[in-house]
C-alpha cells in the first residue's frame, strides 16, 4: 500500500506538471487562472494521499486547501471587471452573451 | 519510491521558481507565484512542518494571491503594468542570485544547531504542541513582538492615504449582483471558515493549528465576504475594528506584565495556568491577526481621485 | 479487502485526473478547457477521497474526507462560472 500510495503521489503531481504547461502557455488569462485552479485541486488530492501516508494532521492542511480554493479566482474576476470591484454577472446582458458563444463557435 | 516523490516536488518547485520569475508578463508570473505558494505548502507536508504547511497554504491560498490580483488589476487600470527592460532588471537578478547563494552557503558551513530538546520542557508548557509551546511560552516575546510588527504595517499602509481620504472607506467599493454566484458564495463560505478557523485555535493547543493559522483561514473568509459585498468595507475612524486590532497584542501584554509581578518575570507562565493562559491568548490574538491581515490586504483609504 | 477498495478507487480518481489535465492541455479553446478541468479533477478528487477513505482509523477522518470534497466542489462550482463570463467579457473587448 505505501509503494501505491507514494507512485499515485508522483502521478498526481506529474498531472500537475502538464497543468503547470498551461499556465506557461496561457494565452488567455482565464486559461492561467483555470490552471492554477486545477493545480490547487491536484495539490487536494496530493495532501489526501499523503495524509494516509504520513500523518493524518495532513487532512487539516487540506481542508485548508479546500476551504480558500476559489478565493484567488474570485479576487482574479474582481480585478477583471472594470472598476476592479465588480462581479461579471453584473455588467453584460445575457442575450448579448449568448450571441458571442454562437459567433465564436461559427468561426470555429 | 519516497525519493523519487520528493525529487519530483523540487523539481516542481524550482521549475515553478524559475518560471515566476523569468517568464514575460506580470500576470503569468502572480499565477505561478500562486502554484509556488501551494507547491511549498506541499513541500512542507512532506518534511513533516505541519503547522508551516497549513500556515503556507493558508496565506498562500487565501490572501497573497487575491493581494497580487489586485494589484495587477489595478496597474493596468492606472495603464502602468508596462514591463521593465531587462537592464534594469539584471541588477535586481544579480542581488537576488547573490543573497540566494549567500543563505546557501552559510546554510552550509555553519554547525549543526545545538537545539535544546522539548520532550523534557514540553509537560512545563502547558500545551502538547511543540510549535504552540516555543510560539506562546518559551519565545512569547518574539511572538508578542510579531503581533506589533503587524499593527505597526498597517499604520504604516494607512499613512499611503491622502487626509481628505482618511474618512472614507477603506480599499475598494466591492459589489456583486445580488442573489448571483459571487453573492451566495460570500454567504455560503464564512459561516464554514469560522468553524475551521476557530477549530485551529482550539485544536492548535495539542495538535497542527494556532493563532496565526486560525487567523488567516478567518482573514481569508472575511475577505470573501469583502468582496463579496456582502460585508460594508471598514473604515479607520469606527472603534469596533480598532479594539479588535490593538485587542490581541494588548491581552498579550498585559498577560506578560501579570507575569512579572505574580511570576518569574515579564512574559513568564506558572505551568499551573501556562494552558488557560495559552488558549485566552491565542484566541485574542486570533482576531486581531484576522483584522489586521484582512485590513492589509484591501489597503488604505481611497477616495477615487487619481494618483499624483 | 480494504486495500483493493483503495487501489481501484484511487487508480479511477488519478485516470480522472489525468483526463482533466490532457483536457486543459488538448482543448481547443477556453471554455471547452474549463468544461474539462472543473468536471474531471472534482470528479478525480471525489474517487481519491473515497479511496483513502478506506485508510482511515476513525470516522472523523472519513468525515474530514467528505467535507474537504465538498468544499472543493463549492469553490469549483462558484469559479467556473465566474471565470467563464469574464473570459466572455475579455474575448469581446476590442
Amino acid at each position: 500500500m505505501t509503494i501505491w500510495l507514494h507512485i499515485l503521489a508522483i502521478a498526481l503531481l506529474a498531472s500537475l506538471g502538464g497543468a503547470l504547461w498551461r499556465v506557461w502557455r496561457g494565452p488567455s488569462q482565464a486559461d492561467r487562472m483555470m490552471a492554477a485552479q486545477l493545480i490547487g485541486t491536484g495539490g487536494v488530492a496530493v495532501l489526501m494521499v499523503l495524509a494516509a501516508l504520513q500523518d493524518w494532521t495532513l487532512l487539516a492542511v487540506a481542508f485548508a486547501l479546500a476551504t480558500l480554493a476559489a478565493l484567488a479566482a474570485v479576487g482574479f474576476v474582481k480585478s477583471e471587471s472594470p472598476d476592479g470591484a465588480g462581479d461579471p454577472e453584473e455588467a453584460p446582458p445575457a442575450t448579448e452573451l449568448r450571441g458571442t458563444v454562437q459567433d465564436r463557435t461559427r468561426n470555429g | 519510491m519516497s525519493l523519487v516523490l520528493d525529487i519530483a516536488l523540487c523539481a516542481l518547485i524550482l521549475g515553478v521558481g524559475l518560471a515566476t520569475v523569468a517568464g514575460h508578463g506580470v500576470f503569468r508570473a502572480v499565477i505561478f507565484f500562486i502554484t509556488y505558494g501551494l507547491l511549498l505548502a506541499i513541500g512542507w507536508a512532506r518534511l513533516g512542518a505541519y503547522d508551516v504547511a497549513l500556515a503556507e497554504a493558508a496565506i498562500s491560498a487565501g490572501l497573497t494571491g487575491v493581494l497580487l490580483l489586485a494589484a495587477h488589476g489595478r496597474l493596468r487600470r492606472l495603464s502602468a503594468a508596462e514591463e521593465a527592460p531587462l537592464r534594469r532588471n539584471l541588477p535586481a537578478a544579480l542581488i537576488a542570485t547573490g543573497v540566494a547563494l549567500a543563505l546557501g552557503w552559510a546554510w552550509f558551513a555553519l554547525p549543526d544547531p545545538a537545539a535544546p530538546d522539548l520532550t523534557a520542557a514540553l509537560p512545563q508548557s502547558g500545551v502538547g504542541n511543540p510549535v504552540t509551546a516555543v510560539l506562546l511560552n518559551f519565545r512569547a516575546w518574539d511572538t508578542l513582538l510579531e503581533a506589533i510588527i503587524l499593527l505597526a504595517a498597517l499604520i504604516g499602509l494607512w499613512m499611503l492615504a491622502r487626509d481628505r481620504a482618511w474618512n472614507e472607506p477603506l480599499g475598494l467599493q466591492y459589489h456583486a449582483r445580488a442573489g448571483g454566484v459571487m453573492a451566495s458564495f460570500g454567504r455560503v463560505l464564512p459561516p464554514i471558515g469560522l468553524i475551521f478557523g476557530v477549530y485551529l485555535v482550539w485544536a492548535g493547543a495539542e495538535t497542527t493549528g494556532g493563532a496565526f493559522q486560525g487567523g488567516t483561514v478567518l482573514a481569508a473568509v472575511c475577505l470573501v465576504s469583502l468582496m463579496a459585498g456582502v460585508l460594508p468595507a471598514p473604515r479607520i475612524a469606527q472603534t469596533a475594528w480598532r479594539a479588535a486590532l490593538v485587542f490581541g497584542p494588548g491581552v498579550f501584554l498585559l498577560s506578560g506584565v501579570a507575569g512579572a509581578i505574580f511570576a518569574q518575570g515579564f512574559l513568564a507562565l506558572p505551568p499551573a495556568l501556562a494552558k488557560p493562559a495559552i488558549v485566552t491568548i491565542e484566541a485574542a490574538l486570533t482576531l486581531s491577526i484576522a483584522v489586521t491581515l484582512v485590513l492589509l490586504v484591501i489597503g488604505p483609504p481611497d477616495d477615487g481621485g487619481q494618483d499624483a | 479487502m480494504a486495500d483493493i477498495a483503495t487501489y481501484l478507487l484511487t487508480g479511477l480518481g488519478l485516470v480522472f485526473f489525468i483526463a482533466g489535465t490532457v483536457g486543459l492541455i488538448r482543448f481547443p479553446d477556453q471554455f471547452s478547457r474549463l468544461h474539462a478541468l472543473t468536471k474531471g479533477d472534482n470528479l478525480g478528487l471525489g474517487f481519491i477521497a473515497l479511496g483513502v477513505a478506506f485508510q482511515t482509523d476513525t470516522w472523523a477522518q472519513v468525515a474530514m474526507l467528505v467535507l474537504i470534497w465538498g468544499l472543493a466542489l463549492l469553490a469549483a462550482g462558484t469559479v467556473a462560472p465566474l471565470v467563464a463570463r469574464a473570459a466572455l467579457t475579455e474575448s469581446r473587448k476590442p
